[in-house]
């Protein structure tokens, strides 16, 4: 089999498992338990004080 | 200060290598090119020397963000628009009037064109990219940008990257790969900018002093590091002579062509895309003053991009040489990526949800509606466009045009302008804008610029798709080449139209910076008035005693 047929082959088998399980993982992630108030304070992370621009300054 | 000695040494030996470079140069175009390196590095080396008591100061002062890149970045974002637009505006009007070509190789329609996309594309688009992202990076790190120095080697590298490339262009040194036309030198230098940008931005992310690192940082994260990649890819090549412009690629025929639209649509997946998510997930929740819709739904918009952009690039080669595979492949990644794209724009919009009344008085968020509105145009059209049966109708028309324009000044432009908005009397510690009726202003000459643009493109596009196939009875083609054009003729002028428009938008706003800058307040009625009605304002009398029957 020439190199082209060989990671073609392993393209669509093997190497197309791996990314969809991966894919999954990451997404299933953030569905796991506790995530939605880790995801409560990440989303308000950027409001805490003093996030302004240089007061003052110059 | 031998620190300082060392450094404007150093320039000074490249300078002398540059010149070397010019004596001997192959063409004259690497000539002007070495020129304009030492002349850089001259510049560089005096203000090494200038500065060196400011640069010392710049690592200390931890109580401060960095800002001063960031608003160089502002004033570059500006500039640049300015000039891409009109570069494009000028295209646009070769194309309705060929004397505008003006009868010298220099002008040429075929040399201008990449003027305007890089100049849109990578001066625009990239100083808008590189500004937000320092000013983001520190704000969700709650840390200085690290490595102070190598930040202004960034924004100046990135500069002379975007004048060499632009020159070249009008010289005609190019690799004729579009979007990737800068020849290999120039190349060279783009990766060592971008290397040291790879560095400053993740030794800020690596500095933080909150724990969890904020979504937009993770798409700025993704553009920098896939565009690094790609760059390299598509750029790989065997220069002719070491002092001469001309380089060929280490890729043949189809190979090249796969390469070279792998990097092309992943250029529109992670610059023109990633990269201005990121600007979107931080600035619509600051500018609403709201959190993200749902942080979750950004997260995984995010891992759909990164897993599905990377496949959809053979969508650009459709019935071309490539195996019929790969191009299925590319088709039904593309459809794929539909979804993920209206889910952040959707997250986008529903940031909104609960403030709606923002869209009527804020006509920054009524820019940031308008760009998102956009992305989910065009991440509709795109989709649509790579099925193969409509791409055989769309393909090498200028239905490709209205959709890369609907992208590219619906979204990229308007979210850049209401971003450079939010930044400019926060950098330069104004009360508010020069003028905020001025944005409507801009708001409705760029709208009414893209839907001039769009719709005389899908004109144009369809109606030279239908003419391009139209078979007689007999089987011999219908129409000549220039009957399609002399068709379209109209449609060109509506475009050049709607791209004066979209130009005047712009200048409008550069006025507002420039103002700002300057610090002057326009003196103007406020967005919002309190409707107060005296009459109205007071307790009901008593009825009238009616009398009774
Ligand atoms: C005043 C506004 C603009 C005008 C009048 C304009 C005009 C044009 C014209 C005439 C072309 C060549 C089309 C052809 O070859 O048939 C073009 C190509 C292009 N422009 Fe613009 N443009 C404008 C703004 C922008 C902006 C803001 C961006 C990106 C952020 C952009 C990105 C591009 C790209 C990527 C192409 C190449 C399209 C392709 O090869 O399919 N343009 N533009
Ligand atoms: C889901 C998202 C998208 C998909 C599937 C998609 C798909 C496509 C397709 C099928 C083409 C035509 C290829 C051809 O016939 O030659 C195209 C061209 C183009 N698209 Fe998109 N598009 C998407 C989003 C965007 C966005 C958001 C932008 C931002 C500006 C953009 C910019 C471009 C550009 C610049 C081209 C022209 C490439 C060239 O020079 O030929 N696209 N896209």
């Amino acid at each position: 089999m020439s190199g082209y047929d060989t990671l073609r082959h392993f393209a669509d088998s093997w190497g197309l498992l791996a990314m969809t399980i991966l894919f999954i993982s990451f997404v299933g992630f953030t569905f796991r338990p506790g995530a939605n108030r880790r995801h409560h304070d990440a989303a308000h992370m950027i409001f805490r004080a003093d996030d302004q621009s240089n007061q003052g300054r110059e | 200060m031998p620190a300082t000695l060392a450094k404007s040494g150093g320039l000074f030996l490249a300078m002398v290598v540059a010149l070397v470079a010019m004596a001997q140069a192959q063409d004259s175009a690497f000539a002007i090119h070495m020129g304009i390196m030492a002349l850089a590095a001259l510049i560089a080396a005096v203000a090494v020397m200038a500065t060196s008591s400011t640069t010392r100061r710049l690592g200390h002062d931890e109580s401060h963000y960095d800002d001063a890149p960031v608003r160089w970045g502002v004033i570059a974002t500006t500039f640049w628009g300015v000039v891409g637009l009109l570069a494009g505006l000028f295209i646009a009007l070769q194309l309705a009037y060929p004397v505008l070509n003006l009868g010298l190789e220099y002008t040429t329609f075929g040399r201008l064109r990449p003027l305007h996309t890089s100049a849109v594309i990578f001066a625009f688009g990239g100083n808008a990219l590189l500004c937000t992202s320092f000013f983001v990076v520190q704000r969700s790190c709650r840390a200085r940008l690290a490595f102070p120095g190598l930040a202004r080697f960034v924004f100046w590298g990135y500069q002379l990257f975007i004048v060499l490339a632009a020159t070249g262009y009008v010289l005609g040194v190019t690799e004729g790969k579009e979007y990737a036309e800068p020849e290999w030198y120039v190349d060279l230098w783009l990766t060592v900018v971008w290397v040291a940008y790879l560095i400053v931005f993740g030794g800020t992310v690596l500095k933080r002093r909150e724990p969890h690192i904020y979504v937009a940082n993770w798409f700025y994260l993704a553009f920098i590091i896939t565009v690094a990649m790609l760059h390299l890819v598509n750029n790989l090549s065997l220069p002719v002579s070491l002092v001469g412009a001309k380089s060929y690629s280490a890729f043949a025929g189809v190979q090249d062509a796969l390469t070279q639209w792998w990097y092309g649509h992943n250029a529109v997946g992670f610059f023109l895309t990633a990269g201005f998510l990121a600007m979107m997930y931080y600035f619509v929740p600051k500018q609403a003053e709201r959190p993200v819709y749902s942080y979750r739904l950004s997260i995984i918009h995010f891992w759909s991009l990164i897993f599905l952009y990377i496949w959809a690039g053979p969508h650009h080669l459709h019935y071309t040489a490539l195996p019929d595979w790969a191009q299925s492949l590319g088709m039904v990644f593309s459809i794929m990526l539909w979804m993920p794209s209206w889910g952040g724009m959707i997250n986008g919009l529903m940031t909104l949800n609960g403030a709606w009344d923002k869209i009527r008085t804020d006509p920054i968020i009524r820019m940031m509606v308008l760009a998102l509105a956009f992305y989910g145009m065009s991440t509709f059209e795109g989709p649509m466009m790579s099925i193969k049966s409509v791409n055989s109708l769309s393909h090498y028309t200028d239905w490709t045009i209205g959709h890369v324009h609907s992208g590219a000044l619906g979204w990229n432009g308007m979210i850049t302008f209401a971003c450079m908005y939010y930044l400019a009397p926060r950098l330069w510690n104004r009360q508010r804008l020069y003028s905020l009726r001025l944005i409507n202003w801009h708001f409705w000459l760029a709208t009414g610029g893209i839907v001039f643009y769009t719709a005389s493109m899908w004109v144009a596009g369809i109606t030279q798709g239908l003419m391009w196939r139209e078979y007689g009875a007999d089987g011999y083609l219908v129409n000549s080449f220039a009957e399609t054009v002399a068709a379209i003729h109209p449609m060109f002028l509506l475009r050049a139209f709607g791209g004066l428009l979209y130009l005047s938008g712009a200048l409008v706003f550069a006025w507002n910076i420039a103002m700002t800058i300057a610090g002057r307040i326009r003196a103007e009625a406020p967005m919002t008035e309190t409707p107060y009605d005296a009459r109205a304002d007071r307790p009901l009398p008593a009825p009238a005693l009616q009398p009774a029957e």
